[in-house]
């Protein structure tokens, strides 16, 4: 059969291209501008060559904080998929309880991050907070501002509580669409609760929790706010993120030279990552819409 | 309008400038001959916009690599770039 192509429909697009060119094209061609030059202000700029990529592709900071910003999204990673799925295999499937625990997971998401942050700075005070104040009577000497895994226990923490409801409600919706066949199934099989999880559950979750693992790690990768709020970044440089260090080398010091080249390779990372998650995703799509 | 605040250089302008050429040129390839997707090495769909897309990101870190890495001039990445680029459209 023969199919009218008719490629006017694609000017419906143009109204958001418009936008992303303002909001997105423009400032990164700024960067890419800023990137290769100099400045000391007053919009006057000075032409650098490509000696600020290779400041920062050799820097050792740049190294300390890309290697901190990937242990940071390893671990949350590790901690809120396997917490995320324990949490929605365990919550009820219909009913009054199902509701509730849905507003419930769902609360955490809705606080803003510097909210987040000022919460979990409180909690993590020795004289007021909950954890904190918990932890110095157990006997633990509890100080994030000085001590690194302190801090470092805080921020993921404090991700962990945040975001683990994210993972916890996609896995809940890819759960819910599992007909009841396959249950019925199993039962007739007399399969164990491991086995339906194993080759029931977790396989018809695949998708979801592929979008949750992209998900948590992207924002976790760019993470600037709470632990900006709650570590600053500290002690020394112990809790300096990424974005953080970013922004201390952009607006701290005004280095928008080395600043912009670093931003540009940071950009680089996430659309490799991005791009390598996509197509896993729309390749699994394809397989199973075979 | 003024677009001193952007910046601009002459290499910076050329860079946008090819990528841009790049993406007209294939927005015209891809309506005078319609394609179909393949499956390559990679074992994944691509079309001639993929491998475009696939060859420009490899490029920006064969030449991030070659940057930090190998201390000669930048242009000979730009020789890795055409080879790489070469066997993206060959083989992926």
């Amino acid at each position: 059969m023969d199919k009218v192509q008719n490629n006017k429909a694609w000017f419906l697009v143009l109204p958001v291209l418009v936008l992303v060119a303002f909001s997105a094209v423009i400032p990164l061609m700024t960067v890419v501008n800023y990137s290769v030059q100099d400045t000391f202000g007053s919009n006057v700029f000075f032409w650098e060559g490509l000696g600020w990529f290779e400041q920062v592709l050799t820097d050792s900071r740049v190294h300390a904080a890309l290697g901190r910003q990937l242990a940071f999204s390893g671990i949350i990673l590790a901690i809120q998929i396997p917490l995320g799925i324990a949490i929605a295999v365990c919550m009820p499937k219909r009913g009054f309880w199902a509701s509730v625990c849905l507003v419930l997971m769902a609360l955490p998401l809705l606080i803003p991050w510097n909210v987040v942050g000022t919460i979990w700075q409180i909690m993590g005070r020795t004289d007021i907070g909950l954890v904190g104040y918990t932890l110095d009577q157990v006997g633990i000497s509890w100080n994030y501002a000085r001590n690194p895994v302190h801090a470092w226990v805080m921020v993921v923490m404090m991700d962990v509580w945040h975001w683990t409801s994210l993972v916890a409600l996609l896995a809940y919706a890819g759960l819910q669409s599992i007909p009841q066949a396959y249950y019925q199934a199993a039962k007739i099989d007399q399969a164990s609760r491991w086995k339906v999880f194993r080759y029931i559950e977790l396989p018809k979750m695949q998708g979801v929790l592929l979008i949750a693992i992209l998900l948590r790690f992207m924002d976790s990768f760019m993470i600037y706010t709470e632990p900006f709020v709650v570590t600053g970044g500290g002690p020394g440089s112990a809790t300096s993120f990424l974005s953080i260090d970013l922004v201390k080398m952009a607006l701290g010091q005004f280095d928008l030279g080395p600043a912009a080249a670093f931003s540009l390779m940071y950009f680089l990372v996430i659309l490799l990552v991005s791009w390598v998650f996509y197509t896993v995703m729309t390749n699994l799509d394809k397989a199973e819409g075979r | 309008m003024s677009l001193a605040w952007m910046a601009w250089t002459g290499p910076t302008a050329i860079f946008f400038g090819v990528i841009a050429t790049l993406l007209v040129i294939f927005t015209i390839l891809g309506i005078r001959y319609p394609e179909t997707p393949r499956r390559g090495i990679l074992t994944i769909e691509t079309t001639r916009g993929d491998r475009l897309f696939i060859t420009l990101l490899g490029s920006a870190f064969i030449n991030a690599g070659w940057l930090a890495m190998s201390g000669q001039p930048q242009y000979w990445a730009l020789g890795i770039c055409a080879f790489y680029a070469a066997a993206v459209f060959r083989w992926v």
